[in-house]
């Protein structure tokens, strides 16, 4: 019976009244069995199919296409100390996610068919947003072998972005065999850009900050190096590649170059890196602590740039929860890494959009279609038009809230916007036309059909 | 001044006070009885990460001519590895009820860490953090230039600054807290600082210290030098590449016995050697120069008790462990020869 009810609630009818679609004009959306079955002007709220829908006033909200992250670290499987499947999506669900992709850095790592079906599994039971496995390029993230990604692409889990996200495939021809073996199936290979001999012990950025603190450097020149080498490879065999949490003005200028020469290469931004700078380190607080590290002022004005003019894609959150006794200790100690599905949305509104950097139409664009692109998550990252999937966020851009990570969904505590007072709320988020959230807190999960949990992505198979 | 972190945000005035009080507690270190009962009955904890008996045993040495309690702790190696953290190791400091924790860290900002949080509520005076900070070493050694630089002038050292000495700074700046601790301090007190060092061994950022840079030891002397400071140079690191051997190290940045002659041939008569040590003799400094009478490697250990005499004592006195006291006199309110807790003891002298 249970299982019926939520049934029902998958197939429910909502009718978003006056929301101004990518910020624009007010409209109706009507979303119906999991699409949007129409969107005009004062929609009649009488006529068929429009009678038994539940009304929301979306009056003041802008609605935007469900965010998809290119960038997670759900910690499922091994580490649910730290965040598991149900947290993370949570989490990703009040963020105004629909879909994220789960790095393979989990234990046992995600670097064979069995675990990909594994974390697809779990994210279908929990039901909050779509979780897109991501594989292993290499077999235990090694950096010595290939691990199976045919295998992986061809399971359930339908893996198309692989990666070895912590640690840089720094082998040359590694990195090349991979680029190369992923065009069988249309995959790309996500690279964490850091040469790891010029990054030894590494703590922060190499720069002023770092020579009066005696923590030892993460110098631009080890992002930039491997992003350079990496569009060479790409262009040379022709493959797609996409670079992750690009962090220094260098490398944004090499993705430049390399997409004016017409490499088909993609990059990401973190929303920390689009705000904070390694000044914070001088706090010794790990919660600033992150890889790749906070950068100069300099660097965050170029990707802020970088962003709006296309030369980077995406926003990626780079999701990295911890358990706190990883971050309540020395800096040297601590883990990297920031929390971020839940301020993804504010943090881009305050740096991107508040500075006239950007418009919602750009939001959408590197929050939703084009990580989805990337992906090739065919069902998100879709247009607000009738017969699109609903997957659709209303946001209150008006809302100031104050980030006390005590009252975040995630389980990492480790935000390092805490304290800080941020623009934009996300009010409701739809998931195949569910509502995961509602009046800015969770709702109840959509339910996949029982037969859907177990198989591959709706729409992928035969 | 609530804790002894750093010399970067030490101002002018807390460090001449600290220098001053230096100079009085000096006072006590040559009387037959060397011991105030200025800390009677508050605990210090030495709290060492790292092996350093050298500034270990110069804590105890201080903290025990206060009459303070003193209680060490050798959590050496990786706290975590060891299965303490530094969080439980600061509380259970705090629950047995340390006034003050002397923190000597491989890692740096780790005496930030512990005055940050509400782990502990003592003062921590910082022993040396990573490649961070070792403001108290810096601080023996302005103490020790103060002397040598007033004695030239004829002056007292009590209440001077370092204006106009020059002081060069040679040897690995890169992995050195003495040398960010000194650079920070030195600028403060008004002196002018070169650092030399094989460009491998200095820090990306360091054109930005207040002070210069020089790749030619031989150069820098030349242009005159009254206090020379060597640093320790761990051989080791020419495996990673910093340098091609030991011995082109000792050729082009040691202070070898050829560099000892050139003061005698430039006219630097007055100039002094220095060194934090532990030496390592025939690498950064010859025998001869570490022997010579312009050293002051003895007298520097000798004056880092009464630095850190000093630190404790105002640190753990009532009257400035309120932040917001108001600013006293160097001459007469902090010296302990006004204070009648500090006067010197009847009571225990024979």
């Amino acid at each position: 019976m249970a299982e019926q009810q939520q049934h029902a609630d998958n197939s429910g009818a909502y009718l978003i009244r006056g929301a101004a679609i990518l910020g624009g004009a007010a409209e109706d959306l009507l979303i119906r069995d999991g699409v949007i079955a129409a969107r005009g002007r004062q929609l009649d709220a009488d006529s068929a199919g429009v009678r038994d829908a539940t009304v929301i006033d979306a009056a003041g909200l802008i609605a935007l296409p469900g965010m998809v992250d290119i960038h997670t670290h759900l910690r499922e499987p091994g580490r649910e100390d730290a965040e598991t499947v149900e947290t993370g999506t949570r989490a990703a669900a009040l963020g105004g996610y629909t879909a994220v992709h789960a790095m393979a850095n989990s234990t046992p790592v995600a670097d064979t068919a069995g675990v990909v079906e594994q974390v697809l599994t779990l994210g279908r039971t929990a039901g909050w947003v779509d979780v897109r496995p991501v594989g292993a390029v290499t077999v235990g993230l090694a950096g010595e072998q290939l691990a199976e990604l045919g295998a992986m692409a061809d399971s359930r889990a339908h893996v198309r972005v692989f990666s070895d996200d912590g640690i840089c495939v720094h082998d040359p021809v590694l990195m090349r065999r991979a680029l190369e073996y992923v065009k069988a199936f249309d995959g790309v290979v996500a690279q964490h850009a850091q040469e790891p001999r010029l990054t030894a012990g590494a703590q922060m950025n190499e720069g002023e900050v770092s020579a009066v603190l005696g923590l030892a450097g993460w110098p631009a020149v080890a992002e930039e190096s491997i992003i350079a080498r990496d569009v060479l490879l790409a262009q040379h065999v022709g493959s797609r590649l996409h670079v992750c949490h690009v962090s220094t003005a260098g490398s944004v200028e090499i993705i430049r170059w390399a997409k004016s020469r017409g490499v088909n290469v993609t990059a990401e931004v973190t929303p920390h890196h689009l705000w904070l700078t390694d000044e914070l380190a001088r706090s010794y607080d790990p919660v600033y602590k992150v890889n790749p590290p906070l950068r100069t002022d300099a660097d965050v004005q170029a990707l802020r740039a970088a962003l709006a003019d296309g030369t980077i894609d995406v926003v990626g959150t780079d999701h990295a929860p911890h358990p706190s006794e990883h971050k309540e200790c020395e800096w040297a100690q601590a883990a990297m890494g920031m929390t971020g599905l839940e301020t993804a949305l504010s943090v881009v509104q305050h740096t991107m959009i508040e500075t006239g950097l950007m418009g919602w139409e750009d939001f959408a664009r590197v929050t939703s279609t084009a990580p989805a692109a990337i992906g090739r998550v065919q069902d998100q990252g879709r247009p607000l038009e009738a017969g699109e999937p609903a997957n659709v966020i209303l946001v209150d851009a008006a809302a100031r809230w104050t980030v006390d990570p005590s009252k975040m969904a995630t389980m990492g505590r480790n935000s390092p916007f805490a304290g800080r007072e941020l623009p934009g709320k996300v009010v409701a988020t739809f998931f195949k036309g569910h509502p995961t959230v509602l009046d800015g807190k969770l709702n109840t999960p959509y339910r996949w059909p029982v037969d859907a949990v177990d198989a591959g992505p709706a729409g992928l198979r035969p | 001044m609530r804790h002894l972190l750093s010399t970067e945000d030490l101002s002018l005035h807390d460090a001449i006070r600290i220098l001053d009080t230096a100079e009085e507690m000096s006072a006590v270190g040559e009387r037959e009885v060397k011991k105030l009962p200025a800390l009677r009955g508050r605990t210090v904890v030495n709290l060492f990460f790292e092996d350093s008996t050298r500034t270990r045993i110069s804590f105890e040495a201080a903290a025990k001519r206060l009459s303070a309690d003193v209680i060490n702790f050798a959590a050496k190696g990786s706290s975590v590895s060891k299965g303490e953290s530094l969080k439980d190791t600061a509380q259970t400091l705090a629950a047995m009820g340390a006034d003050a924790v002397v923190i000597r860290h491989w890692a740096s900002g780790a005496p930030h860490r512990l005055a940050a949080t509400d782990w502990i509520d003592a003062a921590v005076i910082n022993a040396g953090d990573g490649t961070h900070e070792h403001p108290t070493q810096a601080l023996l050694d302005a103490f020790t230039m103060r002397r040598h630089w007033s004695k030239l002038a004829g002056t007292p050292s009590a209440g001077a600054d370092l204006t106009g000495m020059r002081v060069a700074i040679a040897g690995d700046v890169l992995h050195s807290r003495v040398a960010r601790s000194n650079v920070w301090l030195l600028r403060t007190l008004g002196a002018e600082v070169t650092l030399v060092a094989p460009p491998t061994l200095l820090p990306i950022g360091v054109e930005k210290w207040p002070c210069a840079v020089s790749f030619d030891l031989d150069e820098t002397l030349a242009q005159g030098v009254d206090a020379m400071m060597m640093l320790r140079v761990q051989g080791e690191r020419m495996n990673a590449s910093f340098f091609p051997t030991t011995r082109e190290y000792s050729r082009r940045w040691g202070f070898d016995d050829n560099r000892l002659r050139a003061l005698d041939s430039l006219g630097l008569k007055d100039t002094i050697i220095m060194h934090p040590g532990p030496m390592n003799r025939g690498l950064e400094i010859s025998a001869a120069a570490a022997d010579s009478p312009r050293s002051t490697v003895l007298a520097q250990v000798r004056n880092g008790v009464s630095i850190r005499m000093a630190a404790l004592y105002l640190l753990l006195s009532g009257e400035n462990r309120e932040p917001a006291a108001a600013p006293v006199s160097v001459s007469a309110a902090t010296s302990p020869a006004a204070n009648p807790n500090l006067t010197y003891s009847h009571q225990e002298s024979h």
